[in-house]
């Protein structure tokens, strides 16, 4: 039998975990495209709903983006890890003789490659529908850039906690919202801010604060939530 | 180990993986208890279940990447190709699991087996959806296994038949 002797270094299991995900998100493009879409529309409809006005729509924007951000997120959680766990492959994760967070963080960073890095790059675009200025976009791009990688860390803890339950979904919502609601009120009050003329500077280090704990405490605490779910 | 359905036999092989804590006693593996050694005792052993734990979307060779890889070792395609191709998955290394019938999924499953150095092999009903080729091929397998001093803790329906081994019965019902 092939005994295989070369052994992979922690970054190559890490890009390993990365590229297997990003490569599966690849062939299910639907389920990536549907994250994309909810945000796309969701901040689309606002002008539609609440009129033209533009000094209106200008307030209005940090929060709606913001808003929809969060949704969408929450909305992709549910395939963090369920595809895993249905087929049985996550079983296979847990018992691989490595380091569960370091695999668990692969995931969660390939998770936000698909689903919040593109709600980071489509959010400008969006912002023109709402008047706002080059400033404010920069900011949101920032905010977002920071925030939602903290909204995918948190709400993998969420997700593991819920593997295989029913009405998971919603559950991982009720979870996961509370701890995602300062981000939410950071990241939108660092584009109010700026709008306003005053520093973002709290915000954006409170968030990156926020970001480099969850990066931290949440692949360490996602994986004690995984070998609970899967007793 | 032997039983009839639903007198534990998948519970107690997936104590034994360590995903459930024994309501008494301890699993120990070389002496040592499991829990205490973790991925020492992750790194001895491959568990196949009921599921075929591979990814639909990925063909056999992927696959058996992924495998190998977080088993910790770096799979050449030379290696992976002749290991498929003893599982009888000839020109089938790189079709997308999904188009592969029950039993084909079940043979890219057992590759995994060829690939790495776990001593231990912890297999629920190894032989579900196989052919007649296929047993004929585990049992070969098995015995090659075992005869290298490796360990295979199996339940099955239909007892293997490997010449010149030990082989405890254990009966659940």
């Amino acid at each position: 039998m092939p005994v295989t002797k070369e052994k992979l270094s922690q970054f190559g299991l890490l890009a390993l975990v990365i590229r297997r995900d990003l490569v599966l998100a690849m062939r299910r493009r639907a389920d990536v495209l549907t994250t994309l879409v909810f945000f796309v529309m969701v901040v689309s409809l606002f002008p539609m709903g609440v009129g033209p006005e533009l000094d209106m729509l200008r307030k209005m924007a940090p929060g709606v983006v913001w808003v929809a951000a969060l949704l969408a997120s929450m909305l992709s959680l549910g395939r963090l890890f369920s595809a895993d766990y249905l087929d049985g492959t996550l079983e296979q994760i847990l018992l691989a003789p490595q380091s569960l967070s370091l695999l668990v963080l692969g995931k969660i960073i390939a998770h936000w490659m698909v689903s919040g890095l593109p709600l980071v790059l489509m959010a400008p675009v969006l912002g023109l529908q709402f008047d706002m200025s080059a400033q404010a976009l920069w900011v949101l791009i920032a905010a977002l850039l920071l925030g939602t990688p903290i909204l995918s860390m948190v709400g993998a803890v969420g997700a593991a906690l819920t593997l295989g339950l029913r009405g998971g979904g919603v559950l991982v919502s009720l979870l996961v919202l509370p701890l995602c609601i300062p981000v939410l009120i950071f990241g939108a009050g660092a584009v109010e801010a700026v709008s306003s003329g005053m520093s973002i500077a709290s915000h954006l280090s409170l968030m990156a604060a926020m970001l480099v704990l969850s990066f931290v405490f949440t692949p360490w605490v996602t994986a004690q939530a995984l070998r609970i779910s899967m007793e | 180990m032997e039983g009839v359905n639903g007198s534990g036999k998948t519970s107690l092989l997936r104590t034994l993986c360590g995903f459930m804590t024994p309501e008494a006693g301890v699993i120990r593996w070389c002496g040592e208890d499991i829990r205490e050694l973790r991925e020492e005792f992750h790194a001895e052993m491959v568990y196949l279940g009921h599921l075929n734990a591979i990814k639909d979307e990925l063909n056999a060779l992927e696959n058996l990447h992924i495998n190998a890889g977080l088993a910790g070792c770096a799979l050449d395609d030379k290696q992976a190709i002749s290991a498929l191709r003893r599982m009888g998955l000839r020109g089938r290394e790189t079709l997308p699991v999904k188009v592969l019938s029950q039993g084909q999924r079940r043979r890219v499953a057992l590759a995994r087996l060829l690939v790495g150095n776990a001593r231990l092999w912890i297999l629920d009903e190894p032989l579900t959806a196989l052919d007649v080729g296929a047993v004929g091929l585990m049992q070969e397998l098995i015995g090659e296994h075992l005869s290298n001093n490796g360990m295979v803790i199996y339940t099955t329906h239909q007892p293997l038949d490997v010449a010149g081994v030990t082989t405890r019965r254990l009966s659940l019902s």
